[in-house]
C-alpha cells in the first residue's frame, strides 16, 4: 500500500502531547464508586472518573486489570454477558445509565463503540454505514450520510469507487475505519474505542490516530490501550489501571495525559510507564 | 566471558540434552502407517457395503424402471403398476412436514439461543430435545395417531402424516438450527448491539442471514429423513391402495416406502422388481434432495463469509 508522507510520524511519547488545562474541561460522563463483578468474581473494584466532554480520554494498565470491563460498562455492553453485574453510577448527562428507566439500545445509539478486532458486517461498504443509521430511523438522505461518514473516517478516498462490495473485501485498517464510520453514523455524543488498533499495523495505527484527533472536535473520545506512546500521542487524559493484591481490577490514577507520563503521583503508574512493571 | 565460550557452552548443554531423546523415528513412521491403513480400512468397508446395497437394487430393479412406474398408478397386476400416487403423496407429506418443522422448529431455537437466560431448566429441555431426536420412530407414529388421527379429528389425511412427521424431523431441526446459530460468532452481535439495536433487529438483520446455510442444511437433511421414513406412515396412514392423487390436505395418501412395503410384500416375483425399481427412484430423488442442500449452502456461505 502506498503511503503518503504526511502519514508517517515519529513515535515517540511525547511528541504528540497536547497542553490543556484540566480545569476548563466539562465533564460527560462521571463514574461513582464502580464495581463489576462476573459471578462471584470482583473483576473491577470502585472506580471513580470523570471524563470530559469533546477530549480523548485512555485507559492504559495490564492486562486483566478491568479496563475494557469499565469501557463496556459506559454503553452498558456489559448487560449481553450473562453473569456481569455492574454496581455504582455511571452518571451521563446527569443520569445514571444503570437506572431502570434507561433503555440499553438508546444508550449505545448515543455512546458508540468501536472493538478490538475490526468487525463489518458480511454486507457492503455502503450497508454497514447505513445499517445503523436506518434501524434507529435516520429519515434523512442515506447516501449523503453514507459519504459524510466514509469521509470523517479518513475512508472515502479509498472506497468510493467500490461502495457495493463487501466490508470484508477492505484490509484490517481499513476495516477498522469503516466500523469508525459505521459508529459515527448513528450521529453518537461519545465513541468508545476497544484497543482499536491493537490488530494493526503501524501505519494503520497511525492513521486511527490521525483520525481521533480529527473526531475529539465533535465527539468525547474514551480508548483503551496496550501502547502507552499511544496514549501519549493522542489522549487528553490518561487513566492507569492496576491489579490490586486480591487480584481485583482498581484505578491508580487519572489526569491530564502530559502529568501522567511525566510526573506520576503514583509509584505504581510511574513503574507502569518506565517499564518497569510491578 | 568471552564469546567463545559462550558458544561452547551452548553445545555442551544440547550434546548432553540430546542423550536423554530416543527419536525412534522408524517405528513412530511404522505406526503412523498402520493407523493409516485402519482408517482406509473403514472408509473402503464402507464404500463397498454401499456398492453391494446398490448393486443388489439396481440389478433387479433396473429394467423395471420406466417412465410408466412413475406415471401410472398402483395395480394389482405387475406390468401396469406404477408409483404415482406414492410420489405425490411423498411430496405432499414431506413439503408440509418441513414448512411445519421449519417454522417451529427455527422459531424454537431461536428462543432457546437468543432469548431464553441460560440456566438448569434450559439445559434440561437441551437434554431432552436432543432425547426426542433418538426416539423411535414408531413412538411418533403412536402419537400421531392418537393426537392427530383421533383427538383432532384429522383422520388418515395428508395433514395428520405430514404434522406426524414433522414432528419426528423437528428436534434434528431444532438442534441444527440451534448449532448454526450458535456458530454467528460473537464480535457480529456486538457490532450490531453496539449501534443501538435491538434484539430482534440483531436477530433479523445478522445472526439469521449468516446462520442461515447451516440451518437450511439441517432442514433439508431432515426432509431426507422425512422421504425415506415408513413406521410413523403405517400407523397415522395405513392407505395399502390410494389410486389418485392427493389434491388437499385432508385427502387419504401413500408415500414412497410404504408402497416399496407393499409391493415387498406381495407374493408375485415381478413385484419385488417393482419394488427395486421404486427403490431406484427413491434414491434419485434423495440425492436431488441432497445435491439442492450442497449447491443452496454453497451459494448462501459465499455471501456471508466473515
Amino acid at each position: 500500500m502506498a503511503v503518503e508522507a504526511k502519514d508517517v510520524r515519529i513515535p515517540s511519547v511525547t511528541a504528540g502531547m497536547k497542553a490543556v488545562a484540566e480545569s476548563a474541561n466539562e465533564t460527560l460522563i462521571d463514574l461513582n464508586a464502580l464495581n463489576v463483578y462476573y459471578g462471584s468474581f470482583h473483576a473491577v473494584s470502585n472506580v471513580n472518573l470523570s471524563i470530559p466532554k469533546n477530549k480523548i480520554t485512555a485507559f492504559i494498565g495490564p492486562s486483566g486489570c478491568g479496563k475494557s470491563t469499565v469501557l463496556r460498562c459506559i454503553n452498558r455492553m456489559n448487560d449481553l454477558v450473562p453473569s456481569a453485574r455492574v454496581e455504582g453510577q455511571i452518571l451521563y448527562h446527569g443520569t445514571d445509565l444503570n437506572g431502570s428507566n434507561v433503555d440499553p439500545v438508546e444508550v449505545r445509539r448515543r455512546i458508540g463503540m468501536v472493538f478490538q478486532r475490526p468487525n463489518p458486517f458480511p454486507k457492503s461498504i455502503f450497508d454497514n454505514v447505513a445499517w445503523g443509521a436506518k434501524i434507529n430511523g435516520y429519515k434523512g438522505n442515506m447516501t449523503e450520510l453514507v459519504e459524510r461518514c466514509l469521509r470523517q473516517a479518513a475512508l472515502w478516498d479509498e472506497v468510493k469507487d467500490k461502495l457495493k462490495e463487501s466490508g470484508l473485501s477492505l484490509s484490517g485498517g481499513q476495516q477498522q475505519r469503516l466500523c469508525i464510520a459505521r459508529a459515527l453514523a448513528t450521529s453518537p455524543e461519545v465513541i468508545l474505542l476497544d484497543e482499536p488498533a491493537s490488530a494493526l499495523d503501524p501505519i494503520s495505527t497511525l492513521k486511527i490516530e490521525d483520525l481521533l484527533r480529527e473526531l475529539e472536535a465533535n465527539y468525547t473520545i474514551v480508548i483503551v490501550t496496550h501502547n502507552m506512546q499511544q496514549a501519549a500521542r493522542v489522549s487528553d487524559q490518561t487513566v492507569f489501571y492496576s491489579l490490586s493484591d486480591t487480584r481485583q481490577g482498581i484505578l491508580v490514577e487519572s489526569g491530564q495525559t502530559q502529568r501522567i507520563f511525566t510526573n506520576p503521583s503514583d509509584p505504581r503508574t510511574e513503574a507502569y510507564i518506565t517499564g518497569r512493571f510491578g | 566471558m568471552s564469546a567463545g565460550s559462550h558458544v561452547s557452552t551452548i553445545a555442551a548443554t544440547s550434546a548432553s540434552e540430546s542423550t536423554r531423546y530416543e527419536p525412534r523415528v522408524t517405528s513412530r513412521g511404522r505406526i503412523a502407517h498402520v493407523w493409516r491403513g485402519l482408517f482406509f480400512a473403514a472408509t473402503a468397508l464402507a464404500i463397498v457395503l454401499l456398492g453391494m446395497l446398490l448393486w443388489s437394487v439396481v440389478g433387479p430393479g433396473w429394467n423395471w424402471l420406466s417412465w410408466h412406474l412413475i406415471t401410472a398408478m398402483p395395480s394389482r397386476i405387475p406390468a401396469q403398476a406404477g408409483m404415482n400416487s406414492a410420489i405425490w403423496g411423498s411430496i405432499w407429506i414431506v413439503s408440509i412436514s418441513a414448512i411445519f418443522a421449519f417454522i417451529v422448529g427455527l422459531g424454537c431455537a431461536i428462543y432457546l439461543e437468543e432469548y431464553a437466560p441460560q440456566n438448569r431448566w434450559t439445559d434440561f429441555i437441551q437434554t431432552n430435545i436432543s432425547n426426542l431426536a433418538g426416539v423411535p420412530s414408531i413412538v411418533y407414529g403412536l402419537l400421531g395417531l392418537v393426537i392427530f388421527v383421533d383427538w383432532l379429528g384429522m383422520g388418515r389425511s395428508v395433514i395428520a402424516g405430514a404434522l406426524t412427521m414433522g414432528l419426528l424431523i423437528l428436534p434434528v431441526v431444532v438442534i441444527s438450527s440451534r448449532e448454526a446459530i450458535r456458530a454467528v460468532p460473537l464480535s457480529l452481535r456486538q457490532a450490531s448491539y453496539g449501534l443501538g439495536a435491538t434484539k430482534w433487529q440483531t436477530v433479523r438483520s445478522h445472526v439469521l442471514p449468516s446462520a442461515f446455510p447451516g440451518i437450511l442444511t439441517g432442514i433439508i437433511l431432515s426432509m431426507s429423513r422425512a422421504i425415506g421414513e415408513t413406521a410413523p406412515l403405517i400407523v397415522v396412514g395405513g392407505a395399502s391402495q390410494v389410486l389418485f392423487r392427493p389434491t388437499s390436505i385432508f385427502d387419504p395418501f401413500m408415500v414412497m416406502p410404504l408402497q416399496i412395503y407393499n409391493w415387498t410384500s406381495r407374493p408375485q416375483k415381478d413385484f419385488e422388481h417393482l419394488a427395486a425399481a421404486a427403490i431406484i427412484v427413491l434414491m434419485v430423488i434423495l440425492l436431488l434432495f441432497n445435491s439442492v442442500a450442497i449447491l443452496l449452502r454453497q451459494h448462501y456461505s459465499k455471501k456471508t463469509r466473515w
